[in-house]
């Protein structure tokens, strides 16, 4: 934890401060209807053109439940036709490898991964996927995905601001909006950036390279079918491989990263993510890959304050997140440099702290910064092993997770997350007020309750239930690398990472079986529609009622206390649900440690 | 008139009251009640475990002991605010007896009755002075009615027997003479006993904020249940066998029974409040609706001011003595019975005037106030002395008033005054200043309302001179000057539209449909059948100012609620800390370290989180009846306050709780 490393943390806080403004009084105009923006004259002719094709009329507004319906139909729609590109990559141009199509099982995981801006990967992207696969089937999505996830964001907010009405929005007029007006432009300027960094971009074949060190190495033995030859005694037989060459690989794949990073999904070209030196070559892409995945779900918060009226409240929810994320980097940094005792004690790497799964090029500083943002929002993407994390470096990166992925959060997801702890907050501590619990005016009735708290049981049900199921079931137990306390560790972090649309992994998991392929897919579907739905009955909800005017009795949704209680009760409802769960897998794991056992 | 509560500690409250608590274990009324009906379904597992658990027999009986007796405490506060809330309406029923009328029995006699036994048709006589009790019609005699507490209207009116003003109103004043009356409405029947249901729990009704409460603390209860639940199959896996008592343990401590269990008891004890100030609720609705008020409609007569205007000085017309004007407006208002009269005639006595009785002038022949002539007076010794509004004497002395007397009027009515002009036949005299007199200490009570962010609005039938210079005196935020019934009803509306909460309070069948509209209407007892029928509220003392006490029950009703969730969730963590490590410690012996309370053994770690989680329903009884204390503050400064008591403090209790219920255990050899 040195000086050079609290300048780099100081100067991407800042930058993210910084960009929060602007960028909220952006997507103020992106999100109207009638909204200018100095992309009109290109984008305007496109965005009436796709109204014309889809016959949208735009200047009609949608109820909830149509917002919803239509939501729900792009989803399927999509869903389905990445599914049917993954299964039939093998007939479609672009696939230079020749890669096989993807099994029934993992091509719907993939693509329910990828829809719900989820980008869970069971897959190694340069050895599974075909360079269409990835530019058109996965990457439509991290487009949409993130589009949708603003789109929900925008139709609650409005929800929140508007005054006895009975539309949220129109869900066609936001996705295209978003897509034409935010996320292009971006992404575009984005890709050029990270190529001049040294990312590649190209259709051309994977390319090899001799080897001046030949390696060897000791393999499973496997069989015609693929699987393990095991000895008498059952246990698998080891054979000795000599490696000469090394394949490298190549695409389209900083058009990919660049929507990846600002639309929180999370989902790397390649296998290794963001460590991986193409997919994130210099310092500075670093830098401005972690500043992309924060800086949409950041301006958000201005949006709600400008919408609503109360920039105060705003920044409120801002400052929320933003302690909660500085904590969880400090804690997560002091972890990691504090390393793992029983390496000291062996003489291995003094001083320099837990550098098990780590590029050396990003270190423990940058590594755990990265863990920390990309799992406050619902990214994923990785540019170290979470895995191989101490203990209580890698509760981090799960406990973000378990929070909602509040802190910031995903493109829209995040803000629309936090606004259920906000709506809880309020109807906690709001009654001590001696008033109706009332939201920036709205009064927050029993239906409104339900839909939080609905929104909220879905998601604890799924992550406790998958992970209880699997941890005792013979496909949930083979599929772990790793025994004890950090093998349990892995099953929750796994449906956690799903149900909070993470896609980030503790990956000493193989989660690419029948049974985890489809119960990941179940637990991201429900983890992402089990709250999207609720959250826009919500919207509905609190735009039909009336804005009671602020008063000097009204409950202060801005200031100190607020936030205090704020990220009280996230942190609190996060804790009191998983601690049973978290208490026999980080936390025994931790003290464990401590005494001499690893797993 | 305040009752005095009825101490919780009370046998006859007491007695019944554990009878109730064993009553209520029925499960068809405890699953009303989602949090201790889980807690009774773990009670009853438990009890079931006792003979499943060799070795262990005597930890898991005092586990399932423990939770009958948090199912029974939940049970018992509930039931002792039903108790209480009984005892109170009983006792108010018995007190209610002194409003009484003189009815005339079958048989031709008068007998002397409460006011709230009489029915329809029933004929009363009532006399001077007295209070008519209910709508009626005067079936013989005429009289002079003061009907100032309905209209506003401080002169007194004449109702007779026969044609258009025959029609009386219950609570207002027979001033001359003795009318009987018809009554053609049942008065106030009832609602008591609507009130004492509202108490019981037969036909009581889950408030929407309750209700939408209920639905959070369900929710929780499920999340704890599935973190508790999924616990087994998570511990098979690290190899830890938690046996289903503990498990029922954890969940009980984790769910939020404080809240769950007191929660009934906070809305009945509210109810109760309201009682001991004689304030009968329509429905648990309206009570939790006065804690959200915002806008505070006020009556000014009689909730702002005292009910009449009443003479502050004299001032003569130029050649006339103060003396000379004195005696004459004491001569013209002797008989006069109305407040503003009589206070003309104590004035009077300030000058020197001695006082006089009416048998003292023989010969006087007294005018009354009519609607024509405006004017009342008296003639004796040949003279016609009159006093009246400025515009009626100017006609009476032959068209023009003196020069200072119209300038004493007109600066009388800038300030907020009434003039009346005292003459005789031949001149004016001079003027008499009547003004409104504000009730002592209002000011400082709407200042506490609006740090409260409440609005108070003035409603009065003066013209805005008038009602400008009394609310600016009173410390209102607004008036609504010259206002017929129908514009505090379009107030009432407007106010509602742009999303606020109206208050009034109101007696006369004018008031009815604003009364109905309004968020919160207090009828008074005195008032019509029609504004008590349309209201949600009654007071019995009739007392206008008491709306401000009953918004103070609303909030405090809220409050109470909130802090008492706060607090229960807040308990959870301590509670996490004494039972995570007891349930690992055999299996993981490394984790000792969380077990920062130093807790003897895991099983008395256990036990006394849960008889921790027992006694502090039993602890919180006294609080959820009495209410968590109000203070006037604005909403920043109650919720941090609130939050360091119930939040803060919910926090660090429950590790000082459960440690030293340890060494209990631990001392005693439970476990």
């Amino acid at each position: 934890m040195n000086a050079h490393q609290w300048l780099e943390l100081t100067l991407y806080l800042g930058a993210l401060i910084l960009v929060t403004k602007p960028l909220g009084l952006y997507l103020g105009r992106v999100f109207d209807a009638n909204g200018k923006t100095f992309l009109d004259p290109i984008f305007r002719p496109l965005e009436k053109l796709t109204y014309w094709i889809f016959r949208v009329d735009p200047t009609k507004e949608q109820g909830w439940k149509q917002y919803t319906f239509a939501l729900l139909i792009f989803s399927l729609v999509s869903l389905l036709f990445t599914y049917a590109i993954l299964r039939l990559q093998n007939f479609l141009p672009l696939n230079p490898q020749n890669f096989p199509a993807l099994s029934e099982h993992l091509a719907f995981n993939t693509a329910v991964s990828f829809t719900t801006n989820t980008n869970w990967q069971s897959y190694a992207g340069e050895s599974t996927m075909s360079y269409l696969s990835q530019m058109v089937a996965l990457t439509i999505h991290n487009f949409f995905s993130a589009a949708v996830g603003m789109a929900v964001a925008a139709a609650l907010v409005r929800g929140i601001a508007r005054h006895s009405a009975q539309t949220i929005g129109n869900f066609w007029v936001d996705l295209t909006r978003i897509t034409y007006y935010l996320l292009l432009p971006i992404c575009l300027v984005f890709a050029i950036f990270l190529v001049s960094q040294g990312m590649i971009q190209n259709f051309k074949p994977y390319t090899s390279a001799k080897l001046i060190e030949p390696q060897t190495i000791s393999v499973q033995k496997t069989d015609a079918n693929g699987k393990p030859v095991l000895d008498a005694k059952g246990n698998p037989v080891m054979e000795n491989q000599t490696l000469d060459t090394q394949t490298i690989v190549q695409g389209a794949m900083a058009s990919q990263v660049a929507i990846k990073m600002l639309g929180t999904n999370g989902g790397g070209y390649t296998n290794a993510n963001a460590a991986h030196p193409f997919e994130n070559p210099t310092p500075l892409s670093n830098f401005l890959q972690m500043l992309a995945l924060l800086s949409i779900a950041s301006a958000l918060t201005y949006h709600l304050g400008r919408e609503t009226k109360n920039q105060k409240h705003g920044w409120s929810v801002w400052s929320a997140m933003f302690a909660m994320c500085l904590a969880g980097v400090l804690f997560c940094w002091w972890a990691e440099a504090r390393g793992n005792p029983i390496h000291q004690q062996l003489g291995v790497a003094i001083g320099d702290g837990n550098m098990e799964g780590k590029e050396v090029r990003f270190g423990i500083f940058n590594s755990a910064l990265f863990a920390t943002v990309t799992t406050d929002a619902s990214c994923g993407a990785v540019n170290s092993m979470h895995d191989s994390f101490t203990p209580l470096g890698g509760l981090v990166p799960l406990f973000n997770i378990q929070t909602g992925e509040v802190i910031f959060g995903g493109v829209g997801a995040g803000l629309y997350g936090m606004l259920i702890f906000v709506v809880l907050t309020v109807f906690i501590a709001g009654l001590m007020v001696g008033r109706t619990p009332e939201y920036l005016g709205k009064k927050i009735e029993s239906y409104d309750v339900k839909m939080v708290l609905l929104a909220f049981v879905i998601l604890a049900f799924i992550i406790l239930g998958f992970t209880a199921w699997a941890s005792v079931s013979d496909w949930g137990k083979s599929s772990l690398n790793n025994q004890g306390p950090h093998g349990l560790s892995e099953i929750l972090y796994a449906y956690t990472s799903g149900a909070g649309n993470n896609g980030s992994a503790f990956a000493g998991l193989n989660a690419n079986t029948p049974m985890y392929d489809t119960t990941l897919g179940i637990d991201m579907l429900f983890g992402r529609f089990g709250m999207i739905i609720p959250l826009l009955a919500l919207a509905g909800s609190l735009a039909r009622k009336k804005i009671v005017p602020a008063s000097a009795g009204t409950f202060p949704v801005s200031g100190f206390t607020f936030v205090v209680l704020l990220v009280g009760t996230v942190i609190l409802v996060g804790a009191l649900t998983f601690l049973p769960a978290l208490a026999l897998g980080p936390i025994v794991e931790h003290f464990l440690m401590l005494k001499g056992n690893l797993f | 008139m305040t009752h005095k509560p009825v101490s919780i500690f009370d046998a006859k409250i007491l007695a019944p009251a554990l009878g109730d608590t064993f009553r209520k274990l029925d499960p068809r009324l405890m699953v009303k009640n989602p949090v201790m009906f889980v807690t009774l379904v773990g009670a009853a597992i438990s009890t079931v475990e006792i003979f499943r658990s060799p070795g262990q027999t005597g930890f898991v009986l005092q586990i399932a002991i423990w939770l009958w007796f948090t199912v029974l405490f939940a049970n018992f506060a509930e039931a002792v605010a039903e108790g209480r809330g009984k005892a109170q309406a009983k006792a108010l029923r018995q007190t209610r007896t002194q409003t009484s009328a003189n009815k005339i029995s079958d048989d031709g006699k008068i007998k002397i009755v409460d006011a709230d036994s009489l029915r329809k048709n029933d004929v009363i006589v009532v006399r001077a002075g007295e209070i008519i009790p209910a709508d009626g019609e005067i079936v013989h005699g005429a009289a002079t009615v003061d009907e100032s507490a309905i209209t506003g209207e401080s002169a007194p009116v004449v109702r007779e027997a026969g044609g258009d003003r025959s029609a009386v109103t219950g609570g207002t004043r027979v001033l001359s003479d003795e009318i009987k009356i018809r009554i053609t409405c049942n008065p106030g029947e009832g609602f008591l006993d609507r009130m004492i249901s509202l108490v019981e729990g037969a036909s009581r009704q889950k408030t929407p904020n309750e209700l939408a409460l209920t639905i959070l603390l369900a929710a929780l209860t499920i999340v704890f249940l599935l973190a508790v639940i999924t616990l087994k199959p998570l511990g098979i896996y690290s190899g830890v066998n938690f046996s289903n008592s503990v498990l029922i343990a954890l969940l009980v401590c984790l769910i939020p029974t404080t809240i769950g269990g007191l929660l009934s008891a906070i809305g009945i004890a509210g109810m109760d409040r309201l009682l001991q100030r004689n304030v009968l609720a329509m429905s648990g609705r309206a009570v939790e609706a006065a804690g959200d008020v915002d806008v505070l409609l006020l009556d000014k007569t009689g909730t702002i001011t005292l009910g009449n205007r009443q003479a502050t000085a004299f001032l003569p017309a130029s050649g006339v003595t103060e003396q000379e004007l004195a005696d004459a407006a004491q001569l013209a208002s002797l008989a006069d019975e109305t407040p503003e009269g009589r206070s003309i005639v104590v004035l009077a006595k300030n000058f020197g005037i001695r006082a006089r009785e009416i048998h003292e002038l023989p010969g006087a022949q007294f005018v009354p106030f009519t609607a024509q002539t405006r004017m009342s007076g008296v003639n004796y010794e040949g003279q016609q002395i009159r006093k009246g509004a400025a515009t009626a004497v100017k006609q009476f002395v032959g068209g023009t008033l003196p020069k200072e007397v119209e300038s004493a009027v007109e600066n009388i009515s800038r300030s907020g005054g009434t003039p009346l002009v005292v003459a005789t036949q031949e001149r004016a005299l001079g003027v008499i200043h009547l003004k409104d007199i504000v009730k002592g200490g209002l000011a400082e009570r709407f200042k506490r309302f609006r740090a409260m962010g409440i609005r108070t609005v003035m409603i009065t039938g003066d013209n805005k001179l008038t009602a400008a210079a009394i609310a600016q005196e009173a410390g209102v935020d607004d008036f609504l000057a010259e206002a017929k019934p129908e514009d505090k009803l379009a107030l009432i509306r407007k106010e509602q539209t742009g999303g606020r909460m109206v208050a009034m309070i109101g007696d006369g069948t004018n008031d009815a449909p604003a009364l109905a509209q309004a968020d919160v209407g207090v009828a008074m007892n005195t008032g019509t059948q029609a504004a008590k029928e349309a209201g949600n509220m009654v007071d019995l003392d009739s007392n206008p100012t008491k709306l401000l006490e009953i918004i103070e029950i609303g909030k405090q009703l809220l409050i109470t609620r909130g802090a008492l969730t706060t607090f229960s969730i807040a308990n959870d963590v301590a509670k996490y800390f004494a039972i995570i490590p007891a349930m690992l410690m055999v299996t993981f012996p490394v984790i000792a370290p969380l077990n920062i309370m130093h807790l003897h053994s895991p099983d008395s770690a256990i036990l006394s989180a849960v008889i921790f989680n027992a006694l502090v329903i039993v602890a919180l009884i006294p609080l959820a009846l009495r209410g968590v204390k109000f203070r006037p503050l604005g909403a920043a400064q109650i919720l941090r306050r609130n939050l360091l008591i119930y939040g803060v403090g919910g926090v660090i209790v429950p590790f000082a709780g459960i440690k030293l219920i340890d060494l209990v255990v631990a001392g005693l050899h439970l476990a």
